[in-house]
């Protein structure tokens, strides 16, 4: 046991502070933080810079580009395909029972398909993508830098945004539009199955409905957003890995953030790009408003 | 594609790297300060110091991974930090770099590694390729059958070899070692140290190797450097504290090169205790 006076005393002999010392310090710690906010949104612009002059100047091999193409979307598929599914179905689910105390059960896919294509799934899609891919390619690329792999392509005389970060941007920005069609495609059919086979609409007047209200303009809108996602995703994957922080620690963090600001970027590139579809839409059509109400 | 240029014959007998005044500071942290070294063509320097007090920054600021906050790095005359970055390339792929942990490509194997810098910057044959790669892996002894391996598959002294057979597999006019025997066994580190004498043998390299081992600073190395920790300095005090032939180095007069040379504590162990009883 030991004696009580062996103890670090912990607060005796702490200066006391002002309450002006406390709020210089608040103001100071405020200031810091905003400052870092700044010198990382710069740190980002410059990386952001030097991937698209590096991607305006020369594009990648075939042997760095293929292996990103399959590893963003062929394995990606399988997980996106059984989540718009479910997604759909779920619609279903949630939407039949107000439908039904309207008597517009077979209105249902009008709702569900509009938004599908022109959110869930481009949204859902991204999201995958983010989590699957964007914290692996933030893992990757860190312990890259951890393990000093990617000062050992700069002092081998290749560029590592040009080898490592531009086949991974085209892969998401060439892959992601067909990831979402795929994602607006099943969660269509599961909500259609889901709803015609297991609630008992009528499949005819279920389909009519639909393909009344969701028109080629709606599937750019989703088609068009995504691109942006996919960018964002990759952009923001790979800056988190090259500045990543030493150690496992520091890996562990780039591939969390990877996905939480992937995510956060997602929902705001989707309401900046909606406010300016809808803006642009109604400026060319003032006369047009949904003739769903 | 990158041609590899050649150097001019009027240089030959100039200095192939002159480090003029180089400091570095990470925050407010002095790495480097008022480093003023040149190494000679052919020669195999070795910079020794403590852990901790910028050798691998001092070699990183070789080669233009990092900038340096003051001072100026020239080989052959041509200030590093004024390249563009094609020059940089041009200029990086003569030199060869074998990092402490061999920093080789994990998604790779270790035939894909040694290839790297082949397909990167030349236009040869597949076959050629091939033909190069199985060559300096034997060179630094290692059989085919590690041809198809993954890094991970490998220890640490197969590592380093691969990485050694990478660094040199473009021929570089000047070889950079960071820690080449640490965290190897005393007979793997003897081989790694036969393997950088076989080099020179083999290709006209200037090499600059930086350890804290000074056996191998004293077999491998011509001319030895050390680099004493800036926070023990005053301020723009230089921070080479011997620059000599490696023969010479345990005559050195000075108590710090002799402290570290024969591995003692000295008043570091008298400093840990005041840090240790402060608290």
């Amino acid at each position: 046991m030991s004696n009580s006076s062996d103890l670090p005393i912990a607060n005796h002999a702490r200066p006391r502070r002002s309450f002006l010392d406390g709020v210089t310090a608040q103001v100071a710690d405020v200031g810091a933080l905003m400052l870092d906010g700044l010198i990382d949104v710069g740190r980002f612009s410059i990386f952001m810079a030097q991937m698209f002059g590096w991607l305006a100047g020369r594009l990648p091999r075939r042997g760095t580009l293929l292996p990103s193409l399959y590893q963003i979307g062929v394995l990606s598929l399988p997980v996106v395909a059984l989540t718009g599914t479910f997604i759909g179905m779920v619609l279903a689910v949630q939407s039949f029972a107000q439908f039904r105390m309207l008597n517009m059960e077979t209105r249902m896919g009008a709702v569900i398909n509009m938004s599908l294509v022109r959110e869930l799934g481009p949204v859902l899609a991204a999201t995958m993508l983010a989590g699957r891919v964007g914290s692996a390619m933030a893992a990757e690329l860190g312990t890259m830098r951890v393990t000093e792999q990617i000062d050992a392509l700069s002092a081998m005389g290749a560029n590592p945004i040009h080898y490592l970060v531009v086949p991974r941007f085209l892969a998401c920005l060439l892959l992601i539009p067909a990831l979402t069609i795929i994602a607006d495609f099943m969660g269509i059919e599961g909500a259609a199955v889901y709803t015609t086979q297991f609630l008992g609409v009528d499949k005819h007047h279920y389909w009519e409905n639909s393909s009344e209200f969701v028109g080629n303009y709606d599937i750019f809108v989703g088609v068009f957003k995504s691109l942006f996602f996919g960018g964002a995703i990759a952009l923001i994957a790979c800056y988190r890995g090259f500045h990543c922080d030493p150690g496992a620690e520091g890996v562990g963090r780039a591939a969390t953030s990877a996905f939480v600001q992937s995510f956060v970027a997602i929902l705001l590139i989707d309401l900046l790009l909606g406010i300016m579809l809808d803006t642009i839409y109604y400026s060319i059509w003032p006369q047009t408003t949904s003739s769903f109400l | 594609m990158v041609t590899m240029p050649l150097p001019p014959a009027d240089s030959l007998d100039a200095p192939i790297l002159r480090i003029d005044g180089l400091g570095v500071c990470f925050g407010h942290h002095r790495v480097l300060q008022n480093i003023h070294l040149t190494i000679q063509r052919g020669e195999t320097v070795a910079v020794i110091g403590e852990s901790g007090c910028g050798k691998t920054v001092l070699l990183k600021t070789l080669i233009a991974l990092l900038r340096p906050t003051e001072g100026a790095v020239y080989f052959e005359g041509q200030d590093l930090l004024r390249l563009n970055e094609k020059q940089l390339t041009a200029q990086r792929i003569r030199y060869g770099f074998l990092f402490q942990m061999a920093a080789l490509f994990d998604s790779m194997t270790v035939a894909q590694n040694v290839a790297f810098p082949l397909r990167q910057h030349t236009n040869r044959p597949e076959r050629e390729i091939q033909r190069i790669v199985v060559e300096r892996l034997t060179e630094v002894g290692l059989p085919r059958n590690v041809l198809a391996r993954k890094p991970a598959e490998l220890s640490g002294g197969m590592r380093k070899r691969v990485g050694l057979a990478r660094a040199m597999v473009l021929e570089p006019e000047l070889l950079l070692y960071d820690e080449p025997t640490t965290g190897l066994d005393p007979i793997m580190s003897d081989v790694i140290n036969e393997l950088m004498l076989n080099t020179r043998r083999r290709h006209p390299v200037t090499s600059i190797l930086v350890t804290h081992d000074m056996r191998t600073a004293q077999k491998v190395a011509d001319r030895i450097v050390m680099l004493y920790p800036t926070s023990r300095l005053g301020p723009d005090e230089p921070q080479v504290i011997f620059d000599g032939p490696a023969r010479r180095i345990e005559s050195c007069a000075d108590r710090r090169v002799q402290q570290f040379v024969r591995g003692e504590a000295g008043e570091r162990i008298t400093e840990m205790q005041l840090t240790n009883g402060g608290r």
